[in-house]
């Protein structure tokens, strides 16, 4: 599985630019979704979303998906579940301290953000919602977006604010 | 002795205890915890504070009890298994004797849906009957639990509590739970609530039968009851409490609500010295503080 | 040991008179941990960000807490950096191995008027508990929290234990920003009195991914950090790196950057550490240098002295963070003969401990 993961941080950035689509494609179907029903969809989305993410990026179904600003490098693999970087525990080549054998994840994630067109890397990411594990970001996604709550709000916070720099 | 408490030494001496029950405030400030829990001192054993009661953040039950225990009132610090792991409950454990902290109370604590931080991570590294065992092991053994096996020199003497609910000991009463938690290394416990005091004399009967109460110090729950309305509320919504109605009626009957409901309560106190296998009374009442502090006085309860 | 007069004092303005929380209880002498009188522009009340503020050279020291329930072996611990630090650091289960909990560690510091910056770690605490603990230890005294992600349960001696990493350092740093100049919790319940602290980060300029780490630095600015205290700095060229990109991107101006230094005790210790304590970079001229000394553990003492003076003259660094485990009674030599102070004395505490904390903790089962 780590294998297709790593491939998939590697071609960030035409998945970055599939997503995009994908997003496009999501707001299409968003009357669609309504009117069948949001809590209706939710476990056959879900399940669908966990079967081809888990297979592209090991997705851990947080529920609040951060992929594209982590390079397509999924946060919730390292096993600090860190969602803002590495930490300063990586190994002289780039592994985790954990699992000695495993790439750090955040290694991948900056390589990768670094093809990533309009990758928001420098955003201060907001802490898990433990009660969101297992659910679809998809429709989450969709919901937000649709009722204009997209992003969360909750933080603005940005590393390069008052830099002039995005 | 287990521990260098007040409340350890009047236990093994037979005396009737009195403890109480507080909540952290919520701020940065030392003197907020004393104007809270100033008025209980002299006037009960031992206080015990709560640890992020209802699922919401306080301030620190360790920092708390350090408060008041540097201020001459002696703590029980709560513990949940909620919010932290072993590494950290340990940590508190090894930290609470040397600031003046020596009885604990070892709980699973409010389900961390019901609190307002719903999106937190419950912890729940260990069960409360792991709490349990895991201070006995330190105190008995100075050592951390396997598979550390590290010293911990000098151990943290701490007077280790859990917590029941009185009950009508019917066909299906067993005492296995009790018996598990004295294993796992409970000295003492604090109850629920028992206003009704038939219900409370067969529990602690059939306790005494089965010897339980020779192993552990039973310190049984009670509380000025604020008015009428709230008996009703608290015989509805929480578990194990049954405030029998002639009790209610007998609050609401009077003229001053507040005032019955302290002598209610003083009332159960006096009747609880009075039945074998009752080590103490430990009054509870939500932000009742004071309210603790007046049954007390009024009614001259430590005699 | 040190003087009474303390310099710094004098130099950033005036020690609050009296204890800010009369204790009505137990009417004594004056509390030596009482916060200061507040200054202008100044998030805390404490000493260390009065020396940050004041543009002194800060000096801070690492104290591992002790495996004890007696209040007199922290003390103990502490005594030997008396009067030449500025704040020292209590850890919160470094390595994943379990100790005496960083809020029992400060609160008995404080009382005895020492400055200690308490270690949060993500690791053991939910959000819950973390800000209870951020509570409880500025009601007790405690100016400076560092927040940090913590060292994975595996390292330790209870790997058995639950990760519970419910936050991260980030999330940490802006949970506890919020209290303090909102005066709320993350839940947006309102606190009485918001805690007055002067918060800090860790960060690793030594290990990969190098060129996101000022950036990652940006983000913990971000987030609320004030100062940082940098992984132990064995390599000056690589630190020089770090700090022009952080110079370019003026986090210096932002945040005050304190470098870790620590002794390395010989040889094989640095290589022990080289090859099992992930994060911390050791070059072979190092060891190389170790290796040639005829007495290894004075070598890497004075190894740490010139790296102290290098780090000195980096521009953008604020002070230095010295980490001299198992080495403690080497802090006072080695800052001595760095000249880092230039003749400064930090503030030292009356080493009289109450009496009521003295009684040896020996209880008989």
């Amino acid at each position: 599985m780590r294998a297709v993961r790593l491939w998939s941080v590697r071609h960030s950035h035409g998945l970055m630019k599939l997503y995009d689509v994908f997003e496009g494609l999501i707001m299409a179907v968003e009357p669609v979704v309504r009117r069948v029903g949001y809590d209706r969809l939710e476990k056959p989305v879900s399940v669908v979303e966990n079967g081809l993410k888990s297979a592209m990026f090991d997705c851990q179904m947080c529920g609040q998906c951060a992929l594209s600003s982590t390079g397509m490098s999924c946060p919730m693999n390292c096993p600090k579940n860190l969602r803002n970087g590495p930490c300063g525990g990586v190994r002289e080549d780039g592994h985790c301290e954990v699992k000695p054998d495993m790439p750090c994840v955040w290694v991948k994630a900056w390589e990768g953000s670094k093809d990533m067109v309009n990758g928001n890397i420098f955003d201060v990411q907001r802490p898990v919602d433990h009660r969101m594990k297992g659910t679809s970001s998809w429709l989450r996604l969709m919901r937000q977006k649709k009722e204009g709550t997209y992003p969360r709000p909750a933080t603005t916070a940005r590393a390069d604010a008052g830099k002039g720099a995005s | 002795m287990k521990s260098k408490g007040q409340l350890e030494a009047k236990l093994t001496a037979g005396e009737f205890v009195i403890t109480a029950e507080t909540t952290p405030p919520d701020g940065a400030d030392e003197a907020s915890v004393m104007d809270k829990v100033g008025c209980l001192k002299g006037l009960v054993d031992a206080v015990n504070v709560t640890d992020g009661a209802g699922a919401r953040a306080h301030m620190s039950a360790l920092a708390t009890c350090a408060i008041m225990a540097k201020n001459g009132i002696e703590p029980v610090l709560q513990f949940t298994v909620r919010d932290r792991n072993r590494l950290a409950i340990q940590g508190e454990m090894i930290g609470a004797p040397a600031l003046g902290i020596h009885s604990i109370l070892c709980l699973h604590g409010d389900s961390i849906t019901k609190g307002d931080q719903p999106d937190a991570k419950p912890v729940e590294d260990v069960d409360s009957k792991g709490l349990m065992a895991m201070a006995r092991h330190m105190r008995d053994t100075g050592t951390f639990p396997a598979p550390s096996g590290r010293k911990i020199d000098p151990a943290p003497g701490l007077l280790i509590g859990g917590a029941e609910t009185p009950r009508d000991p019917d066909e299906n009463f067993n005492t296995k739970g009790i018996e598990g938690k004295i294993e796992a290394g409970v000295d003492f416990f604090q109850t629920q609530f028992a206003y009704d005091i038939e219900v409370l004399k067969r529990y602690i009967g059939a306790l005494n039968d089965q010897g339980i109460t020779e192993r552990a110090h039973f310190i049984v729950g009670v509380g000025p009851i604020m008015s009428a309305k709230s008996a009703r509320w608290m015989t509805e919504n929480l578990f194990g409490v049954h405030v029998p109605e002639h009790v209610i009626k007998r609050i609401e009957g009077a003229e001053d609500e507040k005032a019955e409901g302290r002598k209610v309560c003083a009332e159960l106190v006096e009747q609880f010295k009075e039945i074998k296998g009752i080590s103490g009374a430990h009054l509870m009442a939500p932000r009742g503080e004071k309210a603790i502090a007046q049954t007390l006085t009024e009614y001259n309860l430590r005699g | 040991m040190m003087t009474d007069e303390p310099m710094d004092d004098a130099a950033t303005g005036p020690l609050n008179e009296g204890p800010a929380f009369p204790d009505m209880m137990n009417p004594g002498p004056v509390d030596p941990g009482a916060p200061l009188a507040p200054l202008p522009g100044h998030t805390s009340r404490g000493r260390l960000e009065r020396i940050l503020r004041a543009g002194e050279f800060a000096v801070t020291a690492e104290l591992s807490p002790p495996d004890s329930a007696d209040p007199m072996d922290v003390f103990d611990r502490a005594s030997i950096f008396n009067g030449w630090v500025d704040a020292v650091n209590a850890t919160d289960g470094s390595g994943a191995n379990c100790h005496m909990s960083s809020v029992g560690v400060c609160s008995l510091l404080t009382r005895v008027g020492y400055v200690p910056v308490m270690q949060i770690s993500c690791r053991d605490r939910n959000r819950i508990a973390i800000q209870g603990d951020v509570l409880g230890a500025a009601a007790m005294g405690v100016a400076n929290i560092l927040c940090l992600t913590g060292d994975g349960v595996q390292c330790g001696d209870h790997p058995e234990a639950k990760p519970v990493f419910d936050l991260d350092c980030m999330a940490t740093l802006e949970i506890v920003s919020k209290m303090r100049d909102k005066c709320e919790l993350d839940s947006g319940r309102k606190l009485d009195k918001a805690p007055e602290l002067f918060l800090g980060a860790a960060a690793n300029p030594f290990a990969p991914p190098y060129d996101f780490r000022p950036i990652r630095l940006a983000k913990k600015i971000a987030a609320g950090a004030q100062f940082v205290q940098t992984q132990y700095c064995y390599d000056i060229p690589m630190l020089e790196a770090y700090m022009s990109r952080v110079r370019d991107m003026g986090l210096h101006e932002k945040c005050f950057i304190m470098i870790g230094v620590g002794p390395l005790a010989s040889a094989r210790a640095a290589k022990w550490i080289r090859g099992n304590v992930p994060g911390v970079h050791i070059p072979d001229d190092v060891i190389k240098r170790l290796e040639g000394a005829e007495k290894q553990k004075t070598e890497g003492k004075k190894l740490c002295v010139d790296l102290i003076q290098q780090i000195r003259e980096i521009e953008g660094v604020s002070g230095i963070h010295l980490m001299a485990y198992r080495q403690e009674e080497s802090v006072a030599e080695i800052i001595a003969e760095s000249g880092v102070l230039k003749g400064r004395a930090p503030h030292a505490v009356n080493p009289v401990i109450p009496e009521y904390m003295q009684q040896r903790f020996k209880v008989q089962a």
